[in-house]
């Protein structure tokens, strides 16, 4: 077992709301009034169906409720247990899956709001992602500079799979926003189910959506990258979150390939897209898609051709790893220091600063 | 990459070059009309009216609009007219001889695939699959061609396969990557079902229109995100090959990944099995890991040849595949044609050579 060091960084958990119900409270009188009259359940994802074996271990299934929902689990299987100085909370509830932006908006605002109080508040190492209304470009701006004031909130948060690729220019006023504010754009695991889960059409098995998770990502790096989002902000992080890192070598040879071919289709894209890569994206530890030798997992860091690009995750609740192998086998106590420490923080530039310079 | 135009060595400046076979090569009509020998005469008129109806809004060309003419190279043009590749004696002078193919297997694309009226695709595949023999297979007996299918009529297609069966001018079937459905879905199963009885492969090309956005997030802006698009369209596809259960059901069905890179193979394999085991109750109809499905059942071919800035990098990841299970192309005459001897780095043993280059793809299409 390779061995985390102590005061790290994990990058991927994820608190469960246990209700549209829990909610309520940070919703306007007109919320409330339309999520009771009309009948409104729970908002819960195909991506993660509660009791699929992935979306949580076994021995992190609670007696009751949803995995993930209750922050005392939270602290003594995954921070206590991984001894961290910090938490990254990622929120999956299903709130981008609404059509209407507005309802996105008052779901998204309550869930931001629902997170400070009731996780941020109660525990120091957490930090928190702000969930935006995609939909609608103005009113995601808003929401970012709102809950930016909080200086608990270290990121912005996306997923995978939405209404249009990530790069276009239709989404850039966010980036600036996030750019503006010290904010890593986190791009999750996860589809709106706006467009078929996959680049093909509708699977059959939810095993088939989330094995596609890692083509999604694919895709959205080629357009972040092909847009030119990093050329227009190139101070912006972005961070892939359980999107699997070991397709990342030959996926850069080929789209490395193609741009030295095309070129000329993209001229703002001045730099090799491994470069671009390099200097702004990241990618959170789990899952580690690689056999479980360490032989092998080296050879495909040696191929990722820098120690710069992971940072560390547990990925908790869902089930990536057993007992303690947060960490993978076989790797060097240099790149677990990287991982879990310099990466993150490096990152992550809100962690180093005090969250009391609070100014509402 | 073949973005510009570079002399050809000139001939007798190497010694003489190994054999090789080429399992991607894309035949063109030289006029739209030259298919109408082949297609019933209703057709005509109907193609004339209405175009072609496919899965995508343009009536002409393609929607994202390629580097260059017909993504083809821009040194293809027959000396007497038509489109890069619609010239044999041109592709034989320019590609096949020079370059001492022994085998070629030609993929037509433009065919009845990703039209929505089912009864032209059908016509228009049927007549492609004689338009082969008769302009191309029967000519020069290097070449081999690829039973094209309404791929999204199972029955259709299958009756096309069994037509085509036991006939030598044909060496395997040919699907694109992007159709209405996963590829693993049952209503493609008749076409596995037939091909496996015919003893024929399944290639499955690049490309395609059912449809669908080629991301899971919508379409992309740009050319190249459609070219590099394809590979991920590939994995899902192979993804769901597996998945559904396909190589259970056909447990004799070899299929081949055309023109979509192989580098991507490991991490999906890698991936799929760690999410099987994860997962497997939903899928009980799977008796082995996916990975075991990929090593028996999947072929890839080389073009676009993987381009690491170390060898070792692509010897490492070859050696997860197998070198038994590449099959040299060159995509001529697309752009992007990889030339044979410059495509592996120094460093193969000859034995692995002989199989990339040739070996490979004798045994497959069972041409030894």
């Amino acid at each position: 077992m390779t061995s985390p060091i102590p005061g790290g960084v994990d990058c991927d958990l994820h608190p469960a709301v246990p209700h549209l119900t829990s909610l309520l409270p940070y919703m306007n009188d007109y919320w409330r009034d339309q999520v009771t009259t009309r009948g409104m359940t729970d908002l819960l994802s195909q991506s993660y169906p509660v009791n699929s074996p992935i979306s949580a271990r076994p021995d992190w299934r609670p007696a009751q409720g949803k995995p993930g929902s209750n922050l005392a689990d939270m602290q003594r299987q995954a921070l206590d247990k991984f001894a961290v100085a910090y938490g990254i909370c990622n929120p999956l509830y299903g709130v981008q899956m609404v059509f209407s932006e507005d309802m996105a908006d008052a779901f998204c605002r309550a869930l931001n709001d629902w997170l400070a109080k009731e996780w941020l508040d109660k525990d120091d190492r957490l930090r928190g992602s702000i969930v935006i209304p995609v939909q609608s470009i103005e009113k995601s701006v808003k929401e970012i500079e709102r809950c930016a004031q909080d200086r608990r909130f270290v990121q912005v948060l996306m997923l995978v799979m939405g209404d249009m690729p990530l790069g276009k220019r239709h989404y850039w006023p966010i980036y600036a926003a996030a750019e503006r504010l010290g904010l890593p754009i986190g791009v999750h695991a996860g589809s709106a189910y706006h467009n078929p889960p996959t680049s093909v059409g509708w699977g059959s098995y939810h095993i088939e959506d989330y094995v596609a998770q890692a083509q999604a990502f694919q895709t959205q790096l080629t357009s972040l990258i092909i847009e030119g989002v990093f050329a227009r902000h190139p101070n912006l992080k972005m961070v892939m979150l359980e999107s699997g890192f070991t397709w990342l070598p030959p996926y850069l040879w080929r789209l490395h390939k193609f741009w030295r071919g095309v070129r000329m289709e993209t001229p703002w894209v001045d730099r090799a897209p491994l470069e671009i890569v390099r200097s702004n994206i990241r990618f959170s530890l789990q899952p580690v898609d690689a056999p479980p030798d360490g032989e092998t997992l080296n050879r495909l860091f040696d191929h990722m051709q820098s120690d710069e690009l992971l940072l560390f995750s547990t990925d908790y609740p869902h089930w990536q790893f057993d007992g303690d192998e947060a960490l993978p086998k076989g790797i060097s106590p240099d790149l677990v220091r990287k991982v879990m420490l310099d990466n993150p923080l490096a990152t992550y530039t809100r962690l180093k600063q005090s969250v009391k310079e609070v100014t509402p | 990459m073949n973005i510009q135009i570079r002399e050809r060595p000139e001939a007798g400046s190497a010694s003489i070059k190994t054999a090789i076979a080429d399992c991607d090569i894309h035949p063109a009509r030289a006029t739209q009309t030259e298919l109408y020998p082949f297609l019933a005469k209703r057709w005509h008129a109907h193609l004339e009216t209405f175009g072609v109806h496919a899965y995508q809004g343009m009536m002409g060309g393609p929607p994202y609009p390629k580097a260059q003419p017909n993504a083809s190279r821009r040194d293809a043009y027959p000396p007497e007219g038509g489109p890069q590749g619609s010239s044999l004696s041109f592709m034989q002078q320019q590609h096949l001889d020079p370059n001492n193919v022994v085998l070629g297997v030609l993929n037509p694309l433009n065919t009845g695939q990703g039209i929505r009226n089912q009864d032209l695709a059908a016509a228009i595949c049927s007549a492609i699959n004689d338009w082969q023999i008769e302009k191309w297979t029967s000519k020069d007996q290097r070449l081999k061609g690829s039973v094209v299918v309404a791929n999204e009529d199972g029955q259709a297609a299958a009756a096309e396969i069994r037509k085509r069966a036991g006939d030598k001018n044909f060496v395997q079937v040919l699907l694109l990557s992007r159709n209405v459905e996963p590829l693993g879905q049952r209503r493609y199963w008749p076409i596995y079902e037939a091909a496996e009885e015919a003893g024929l492969p399944v290639g499955v090309h690049a490309f395609g229109f059912g449809g669908n956005p080629i991301t899971a997030s919508g379409w992309p802006s740009f050319y190249i995100e459609e070219m590099v698009g394809h590979s991920q369209c590939q994995q899902t596809a192979l993804a769901s090959l597996v998945l559904e259960g396909v190589f259970e059901r056909f447990p004799k069905l070899k299929m081949v990944m055309v023109e979509a890179g192989f580098g991507w193979a490991p991490s999906l394999a890698w991936r799929l099995d760690k999410v099987f085991e994860r997962l497997h109750a939903e899928v009980p109809h799977l008796r082995r890991k996916p990975s075991d499905y990929i090593r028996d059942h999947i072929w890839w071919t080389t073009q676009p040849m993987e381009d690491p800035e170390r060898r070792e990098h692509l010897f490492q990841t070859i050696e997860w595949i197998g070198w038994d299970r590449l099959l040299f192309a060159t995509d001529y005459p697309h752009w992007d044609y990889d030339e044979p001897s410059r495509v592996l780095p120094a460093g193969v043993s000859d034995a692995n050579k002989q199989a990339f280059y040739l070996d490979n793809a004798r045994k497959l299409y069972g041409l030894s």
